[in-house]
């Protein structure tokens, strides 16, 4: 079961590189995530045990980051069949092959406990996105994928040498060497302290910054804003949630070594100084898709935070994973079609979109009323619980900063958004031959839907896989 | 065979102040080749003769020795161009600082907590210093290719990290992290490529279409 997860995209990719056909591919690319769904499904109803040896092994964590990646990327393949339609002027090929690749690879991160796998599979998520940023083939997001790969690549081998210094370390302690999970957390209190702090500092630096956490975040505008709305999509929606997941495996070793105060609090700082990075730079912002990269950057940043405060926060945190992903999903989808639409993303010139596209302009309209926090969408459960669970913490400064950051991106957003959707659309703007039709729009607004219900109720079978995630990273007292 | 070891990594430390000091790319390269193939002889060195051993000697050397400078080089070709132009940092201030961290990389090496069987070896400090040699290409030098030579002296900084710990690493792996640099490389000279063709050179400081005002 764990091995048709990983090669069924696998077996996609190669079917869809010898298509030929450039209007037959997307279809092709969505049956296998159709597919890729319906093993999720079966998977997370019907968990197999762990593989021999304990290399594979579906949890409760690797549940929610697999079954968040795998609905936003069948969304994102549906919408690639409407969407690709408008660039018949390039092959889509490189596009279909490199998500499915990198679908694969987010599956093994998320049922793998060898750290050592994991990096080698998040790794290859990094280098298959890249040639997809650079799909409009332009100076400027040529420029956005040298950025993304390098600063990516440098940050995951930083990662690496953090995890050799975990298995350092029980060689150092003449324990069992390995880079398995569960060995590492059933030996963790002799492992010597020194190099698994000299560990977390490098693993935490190393993934931030595969998942864009400032001051670590600077190639994320140009990527974010270069891509095509779908694979800016699976960045902001999927990827960042993987390397999310192994900084919770992380977390889970250091809860093991209790080392863990230190590790929190390095999170909840670094996730602080992304909510207000993210706020400073929210505002004036004339680029409608740099602007979500910052609010990605606001995301992951309200995620550290969450986790770093434990106690009821990191249900929040886990809850975010999901809400997270599927609104900006319903964002950058509907930023695809706008940006079809005007040939720009520019607001000077991307006006009144709510005239011209009634559609697509809504559903961007409500997604930032989700991605902010508004009731009754999903973010706004996790958020409210995080902020609750602060101050019953007694963190009043840390849930002031994020309450405030939170309302400064409120207010920079709209100002961007709301001119955006409202008004007329400029006389000079460029006409072009994009509509919304059934298949560019459904897919941002099942998302939407999918955000609203989250919002207003939670499933019993997701409900008891969240508070059994959340046991997981639960700190001892 | 430790004292052959030693000698080896001394060679490697050399081989970062090459690509420190010198502004021709081809050079660069050959010297990243040459660290390339002295980390394939090292496990040898350490660990007794077994088959495996050959088969994981051969393939970094392939790997690191001939495929990864096959890909570089191809990408110089194709940009035509032969050196490093005005880096960001000087090369005698960056050879200094090289040195600088890798004294820093030796007192430092001696004060952490290794396992007895490892406190004579070089290991852990020349790990450190390629490392921190690999940092300062990456950050001073404003060509795409002198980035990438930086990561993969980077790269080989964490391979030698990863000498000691044969038994924690399971070969497949150790393959699948040779498969992602070699792809990674392989993307990068694509991109290189596209960057000479886009902007007519591979200054990396004329990415700058993309700034924040």
């Amino acid at each position: 079961m764990f091995a048709a997860l990983i090669i069924l995209p696998l077996i996609g990719a190669a079917v869809t590189w010898l298509i030929p056909y450039d209007r037959l591919r997307p279809k092709v690319f969505s049956l296998f995530a159709l597919g890729h769904l319906g093993l999720t499904v079966q998977l997370l109803s019907n968990t197999p045990p762990p593989s021999a040896g304990g290399w594979f092994v579906l949890d409760a964590l690797g549940k929610i980051v697999l079954l968040g990646t795998s609905v936003l990327f069948l969304f994102c393949a549906v919408y690639s069949i409407g969407y690709l339609y408008y660039r018949r002027e390039r092959s889509n090929r490189i596009l279909c092959v490199g998500m499915l690749v990198c679908l694969s690879a987010a599956s093994m991160v998320t049922i793998t406990h060898h750290l050592g796998l994991m990096w080698v599979a998040l790794e290859t998520t990094t280098i298959s996105m890249a040639p997809l940023i650079y799909f409009n083939r332009n100076a400027r997001s040529i420029e956005a994928t040298w950025k993304y790969l390098l600063i990516c690549s440098v940050g995951v081998a930083l990662a690496l040498i953090g995890l050799y210094f975990l298995a350092y370390a029980t060689i150092v302690a003449k324990v069992e060497p390995s880079l398995l999970l569960d060995d590492l957390m059933r030996d963790a209190g002799k492992l010597s302290s020194g190099w698994v702090h000299a560990a977390f500092v490098f693993l935490l630096v190393g993934f931030g910054s595969k998942m864009g956490l400032a001051p670590l975040h600077s190639w994320k505008p140009d990527a974010y804003g270069e891509a095509p709305g779908l694979v800016g999509a699976m960045l902001a929606g999927g990827l960042v949630n993987l390397a999310f997941l192994a900084l919770l495996r992380v977390y889970q070793l250091c809860l093991a070594t209790k080392e863990i105060t230190f590790f929190q609090n390095a999170l909840v700082s670094m996730g602080l100084i992304s909510m207000v990075f993210a706020a400073i730079f929210m505002a004036r912002q004339a680029d409608f898709k740099r602007m979500l990269a910052y609010s990605s950057v606001e995301h992951v940043g309200i995620m550290a935070v969450a986790l770093g405060l434990g106690g009821k926060a990191v249900f929040g945190a886990l809850f975010h994973i999901l809400a997270n992903s599927l609104s900006k999903g319903v964002m950058f989808l509907a930023s695809g079609n706008i940006h079809r639409s005007y040939n720009s993303k520019n607001t000077s010139q991307v006006k009144g979109v709510l005239r011209r596209l009634p559609w697509s302009g809504a559903l961007f309209l409500a997604g930032f009323i989700a991605i902010t926090g508004s009731p009754p969408f999903a973010p706004f459960i996790s958020e409210f619980t995080i902020i609750s669970s602060a101050f019953i913490q007694g963190r009043a400064v840390v849930a002031l900063i994020f309450i405030v950051s939170l309302a400064i991106i409120f207010i920079g957003m709209a100002l961007t958004v709301l001119p955006m959707v409202m008004g007329e659309v400029p006389p000079e703007s460029e006409s072009t031959s994009y509509r919304d039709t059934v298949w560019t729009v459904g897919p941002p607004l099942g998302l939407l839907l999918l955000v609203f219900l989250l919002g207003v109720w939670i499933p019993e079978p997701l409900m008891s896989l969240l508070n059994e995630a959340a046991a997981l990273l639960e700190v001892p007292r | 065979m430790i004292s052959l070891a030693d000698q080896f990594l001394v060679l490697v430390l050399l081989i970062n102040f090459i690509s420190l000091g010198t502004s021709r790319l081809i050079f660069s390269i050959r010297a990243v080749a040459a660290q390339g193939v002295i980390l394939g002889i090292l496990p040898g060195l350490i660990h007794p003769f077994s088959w495996h051993l050959v088969g994981i000697t051969s393939v970094i050397i392939v790997a690191k020795g001939f495929v990864i400078p096959f890909l570089l080089n191809r990408a110089v070709r194709s940009a035509e161009i032969k050196r490093e132009v005005e880096p960001f940092l000087g090369y005698v201030p960056t050879l200094l600082l090289g040195a600088l961290f890798t004294a820093l990389s030796f007192g430092f090496a001696g004060k952490l907590p290794l396992a007895p069987e490892h406190q004579n070896y070089m290991f852990v400090p020349a790990s450190i210093a390629t490392l921190m040699s690999g940092f300062l290409i990456l950050t001073t030098r404003r060509k795409a290719i002198s980035q990438v030579i930086g990561y993969l002296v980077l790269e080989n900084g964490i391979f030698i990290f990863g000498l000691l710990l044969a038994e924690a690493m399971p070969i497949m792996v150790e393959a699948g992290a040779l498969l992602d640099l070699l792809v990674g490389t392989f993307v990068m000279g694509i991109v290189i490529n596209h960057i000479s063709r886009e902007f007519s050179s591979l200054d990396t400081s004329r990415l700058t279409s993309l700034k924040e005002e």
